[in-house]
């Protein structure tokens, strides 16, 4: 367990932890309005107040506990569009790699479409016409994943399937599902993995941009780019409304980022000798 | 040749069919294999051997390739005709493969003992007593040291002999009828490719399993095999007992093979080469495809494929020229 990547580790366990513990650590109620106390800066602030350690929003609520809940949309948004969106990507880039011929050459160009597709502009599209809300935004997301999936997918399937343990499968009468199955798919998880943690950044980022555009949780849930959204208009006085769940994003998918690229130099044994 | 053959090939033809035209790649290649046999197909690269040994699995690769006409009989029954389901029955259960290199032919993420219970298993479905000590069995039988702990080992953890042994022990684990052996020990360094070839052996001589052995090595054939046939630009160009085709080898290309081969007991001089290059599939001559390398090539080797003569007790040579000193 020589060289752990530590920060990234810290960074994201800290984010779970928010995320699973956010009932019980958080001081205040993350959606209760205090209008009295609307605007108070974090504690080492002039004018800062105990009570409220990261300060309070426009509505008097308490930044410290919507940051914790936030976190924990954050991480229900991660898991479910990866386990859509990646699911999705891994079992069409399997098929579609292994079977080869037209219907890869169909698939394929299916995933060019979704690639040139705008996400945004897809997303926006869907809230418009289902309305906000958690499905929304994890269909959204999963649409603009799976693609992406798919292709790394794909190309790593292309490769492991030109292995002989492959031809010698098929010589000892494997069916072309149970190759895809024992033989490809343990061998495409080292790759899988490595895009998940690549891909938490992305799905966060992507969240916290449609909640900032109005096409994502709906208020007044706490998510982080709702936060940050809500806090643009007083940047100028109160700009820990934005700042800090913006800190928090850039940290966490940092966190992730880093943590990926960890895995996949520990997962390739070719680029840890180098 | 009677009720003892195994698998009959007649006639085969297998077509790659690719933007730039039609590549005949295996154009009438017939052979038998009898019970217990070992028969050599020898050639050089990219001769139409593996494109052969795949027709015969209907594994060729799709959808470039077709075999367009023929008839492989195993045990008297048309492999070509069967439905895709029934082949996946027949292969590992009745024919199995050896495939060249051992680093790539076990799966890196299961251990030994679970890719060879994954063959096993279907002979004995839901008793994994039996199956385990089959699996145990099998590696013996390979002589693969200590087999209780190899089980519980990844590929990575063995040598490329000892792999090559289990490649070994997966293939014959079903008691196959035939088993295909592509060019096993290429990739052995030749210490264990000797030692590999005498296991094959053994383990042929045990069971009446037939063996179709594809190399370019002519010792390996005179080594290992009973029978031998040459094979050059997708056809057979000669075909008889390892003896005889060694010592009395009728084809121009056959003589010039083994003329090819350093031998251990003479003054090692300059060895012999066979000048110019196999043609290319995709523009073979219109007479006999040795023609434009051979000595004793005339105008009619150049415009007529020979016929097959028989030059000894089942030894054939397709040639114009063997054919004028038999008659």
């Amino acid at each position: 367990m020589k060289n752990l990547p530590w920060t990234s580790l810290f960074i994201i366990i800290t984010m779970l932890f928010m995320a699973v513990f956010a009932p019980v650590i958080s001081p205040h109620s993350p959606i209760d309005q205090t209008l009295a106390d609307k605007l108070i800066p974090p504690v080492w602030e002039e004018g800062g107040n105990a009570k409220y350690l990261l300060g309070t929003d426009v509505f008097g609520r308490d930044v410290l506990s919507r940051l914790f809940y936030g976190a924990r949309v954050s991480m229900i948004v991660s898991a479910l569009t990866l386990l859509v969106g990646g699911g999705v990507g891994l079992v069409i880039g399997i098929v579609s790699g292994y079977v080869g011929g037209r219907l890869d050459n169909l698939l394929m160009r299916i995933v060019d479409a979704a690639l040139a597709f705008p996400a945004i502009l897809f997303a926006l599209l869907l809230a418009v016409t289902m309305g906000q809300g958690l499905r929304t935004i994890v269909i959204a997301i999963s649409l603009l994943l799976w693609a992406r999936f798919a292709r790394v997918v794909r190309g790593e399937v292309l490769a492991v399937k030109q292995r002989d343990f492959v031809s010698l499968a098929r010589v000892h009468g494997c069916s072309p599902v149970r190759i895809m199955v024992t033989h490809i798919l343990p061998n495409v998880m080292n790759t899988f993995m490595v895009l998940l943690t690549l891909y938490v950044g992305v799905v966060i980022v992507a969240e916290a941009s449609l909640s900032f555009l109005g096409a994502g949780i709906p208020p007044p849930t706490p998510s982080w780019g709702l936060m940050v959204a809500e806090g643009r208009g007083k940047v100028a006085s109160a700009w820990w409304i934005s700042l800090i769940p913006g800190i928090a994003i850039t940290l966490v998918v940092l966190a992730f980022n880093l943590f990926g690229d960890w895995l996949r130099d520990r997962l390739d044994p070719k680029l840890r000798q180098l | 040749m009677t009720g003892d053959t195994v698998l009959d090939v007649r006639d085969l033809h297998t077509h790659f069919f690719l933007r730039r035209g039609v590549v005949k790649v295996v154009d009438g290649v017939s052979f038998s294999l009898r019970r217990g046999e070992v028969l050599g197909l020898v050639g050089e690269s990219g001769c139409g051997k593996s494109v052969t040994a795949l027709s015969l699995l209907r594994l060729l690769p799709q959808p470039a390739a077709r075999t367009v006409q023929g008839k492989v009989l195993l045990d008297g029954e048309d492999l070509l005709t069967k439905s895709d389901r029934e082949m996946r029955q027949i292969r590992g259960s009745k024919i199995a493969m050896i495939l060249q290199d051992p680093q790539t032919s076990l799966n890196p993420v299961f251990t030994i003992g679970d890719q060879l219970r994954e063959s096993i298993a279907k002979l004995h479905p839901g008793q994994d007593d039996t199956v385990m000590r089959r699996v145990i069995e099998a590696l013996r039988k390979v002589k693969l040291a200590a087999p209780e702990q190899r089980i519980d080992q990844y590929p990575h953890q063995m040598s490329g002999g000892m792999k090559q042994r289990v490649v070994g022990a997966i293939a014959i684990s079903r008691e196959p009828r035939v088993l295909i052996a592509d060019e096993p020990t290429t990739a052995l360094d030749v210490t264990i490719q000797l030692q590999y070839l005498k296991l094959l052996q053994e383990l042929q001589q045990n069971s009446d399993m037939a063996i179709l052995f594809i190399t370019h090595d002519f010792g390996i054939v005179a080594k290992m095999c009973d029978r031998v046939s040459v094979m050059y630009a997708g056809r057979i160009v000669e075909s008889g007992p390892v003896r005889q085709v060694f010592d009395n080898p009728r084809h121009p290309y056959t003589q010039a093979l083994i003329a090819s081969v350093p031998k251990m007991r003479r003054q090692a001089g300059r060895l012999p080469t066979i000048e110019g290059q196999p043609p290319a599939f995709s523009d073979l001559p219109r007479g006999c495809r040795f023609a434009p390398r051979c000595p004793l090539a005339d105008d009619r080797c150049r415009t007529t494929y020979p016929r097959s003569y028989a030059v000894g007790s089942e030894h054939t040579a397709d040639c114009w020229k063997v054919g004028a000193a038999v008659l």
